[in-house]
């Protein structure tokens, strides 16, 4: 077991904790707002298309200068996904059941869980279903 | 519903620079549902600073519901079934797609990462279609 600086540990939290501020602040964790912008038939609200617009645009930016240093600040290397491929029926199966589940309830994994930190009785219906999902999902992957 | 372009691209800066600190200094990529689900058994490991992170995320939501005096409460009379239904299609989905809206979406994207785009593209097609669906065909929501 690698000894972790305690250093990478609080990374992780503040991290976390700006991720968290960014998804109430952009209203992510409002599945009215979430369906409002999926709704394109509706009454549109473009709003959210602005989330992701600036997200990947820092990513676009950052992650380069990022990438090009030989390892992590405070860990050994980077943790990046292994498999590359664009086109792979599993992925594309897993997209579309998460495209579904995601456009009927308004959730996806990070505002359902920073949705705890609101008195939101929706996300504990949610998040163990969500839960149980997953778990289902690691065994097919391990098959 | 109102249009806020200025709190989601600011919010969106906030959630890009939060997945470039978590890169930059940890090495990690910022997607949700991998991070959650490495919590689930057969453990993968590392558990701390997964916990550590989502501590935070929570942590950053009630920050901004503290300042700004309000939280997202439920929808009065959404169906609680579309929401257990839901949760078990987006944590199959995002399991065997292997990434999320912030691990695809974001992170995924910002790698230039083809396969990431198909996922998103993929998920942000079929949401659409579904939520228009959901509201317009079966009238709910």
């Amino acid at each position: 077991m690698p000894v972790r600086p305690i250093r990478s540990y609080l990374a992780a939290l503040g991290a976390g904790l700006v991720f968290g501020l960014g998804l109430a602040l952009s209203q992510m964790t409002d599945p009215r707002k979430v369906l409002g912008f999926l709704d394109v038939a509706g009454a549109w609200d473009p709003s959210l298309a602005f989330v992701m617009g600036g997200a990947v645009g820092v990513g676009l930016v950052a992650f380069p200068f990022i990438l090009r240093q030989p390892h992590p600040v405070l860990a050994n290397r980077f943790h990046l996904p292994t498999n590359t491929r664009w086109f792979e029926p599993r992925v594309l199966l897993g997209a579309a059941l998460f495209g579904v589940g995601w456009g009927i309830s308004g959730y996806c994994p990070g505002p359902a869980l920073a949705q705890l930190a609101a008195p939101n009785s929706e996300t504990w219906l949610f998040l163990p279903a969500l839960i149980v999902g997953s778990a289902i999902a690691r065994v097919i992957n391990r098959r | 519903m109102n249009f806020t372009p200025y709190s989601a691209l600011i919010g969106g800066l906030l959630i890009g620079s939060a997945a470039s600190l978590l890169l930059w200094l940890d090495g990690r990529i910022a997607g949700i549902s991998g991070i959650l689900s490495g919590l689930l058994p057969p453990a993968s490991g590392e558990a701390v600073w997964r916990v550590l992170f989502i501590a935070g995320l929570i942590g950053g939501a009630a920050l901004l519901y503290a300042v700004h005096g309000h939280a997202p409460c439920a929808r009065a009379d959404f169906p609680g079934a579309l929401l257990i239904v839901g949760g078990l299609l987006v944590g199959v989905g995002t399991g065997l797609a292997h990434g999320c809206t912030s691990g695809h979406g974001v992170c995924g994207l910002a790698r230039r990462s083809p396969r990431s785009l198909v996922a998103t593209l993929t998920f942000l097609l079929v949401a659409v279609g579904t939520t228009c669906i959901v509201r317009h065909v079966a009238g709910i929501g």
